[in-house]
């Protein structure tokens, strides 16, 4: 089974379905397809937007070494992960994630995986910009995030 | 050797990158740490709360007691927090 990651770091923002249709379009053998949004929420109203950093190069490189890790470890047909860096205001998307397989399990595993090694290992860094105007403020790394990614080894 | 900074620790250092020509005695990816941290107070400031810096050789995540080796780049930053 061939699954050559699509990887795309990116200003703006992406169409989900166009990039679901580009994994099942001319092909049969697809029977689940798992997609993933992360989307900047504004905290019951408290945040405006956020501002993401990142690392040009590494960032590619280091989604692409997570998505390749997924691609040994489950049977997919195709996998594409998008991640947006600048200002994105509250509602707007973030990060997309679509895995595609045969059958479902190995899907919604291969989604989940990437999440969590997309929120531990690829430099991205989230900055708040808070409704009220006050200092914006640099998002703490969680314990639940290296939780999550922890129990994939 | 090219250094670049991101995040909050590159507001610290008050710059995003920077060239330094290192003293031999550099081999490690925490030498290079003790040595920034005598720079100037920016630098100092920024490498104060060490432990919770990550650090990436050419690009790679690497821990501190990675060999500097031929690598060209390094870079330092905070946890990540994309996705």
């Amino acid at each position: 089974m061939s699954c050559k990651p699509l990887i795309r770091v990116q200003a703006e923002d992406f169409d989900p379905a166009a990039e679901a249709d580009r994994l099942t379009a001319g092909r049969k053998d697809v029977g689940a397809l798992v997609s993933f949004i992360g989307l900047c929420r504004d905290d019951g109203g408290k945040l405006a937007a956020l501002e993401l950093e990142h690392y040009p190069g590494m960032a590619e490189t280091e989604i692409g070494r997570i998505a390749t890790q997924a691609c040994g470890r489950w049977p997919l047909t195709g996998l594409t992960v998008i991640h947006r860096f600048g200002k994105i205001p509250a509602g707007d998307n973030i990060v997309l994630v679509i895995a595609a397989s045969s059958h479902r399990r190995a899907a919604f595993e291969a989604a989940d995986f990437l999440m969590d090694f997309l929120k531990t290992r690829a430099p991205f860094w989230k900055k708040e910009h808070l409704a009220s105007g006050t200092a914006d403020t640099w998002v703490k790394a969680t314990e639940i995030d290296d939780a999550a990614a922890e129990r994939w080894s | 050797m090219q250094i670049r900074y991101f995040a909050w620790v590159r507001e610290k250092v008050g710059i995003e990158e920077e060239t330094l020509d290192l003293p031999g005695n550099i081999t490690t990816v925490a030498d290079l740490i003790a040595y920034l941290k005598t720079v100037d107070d920016n630098h100092a400031a920024a490498f104060e709360e060490e432990d919770a810096i990550r650090v990436a050789l050419d690009q790679m995540h690497v821990e501190a007691d990675a060999e500097l080796g031929a690598a060209r780049e390094v870079a330092f930053f905070p946890p990540m927090t994309g996705g």
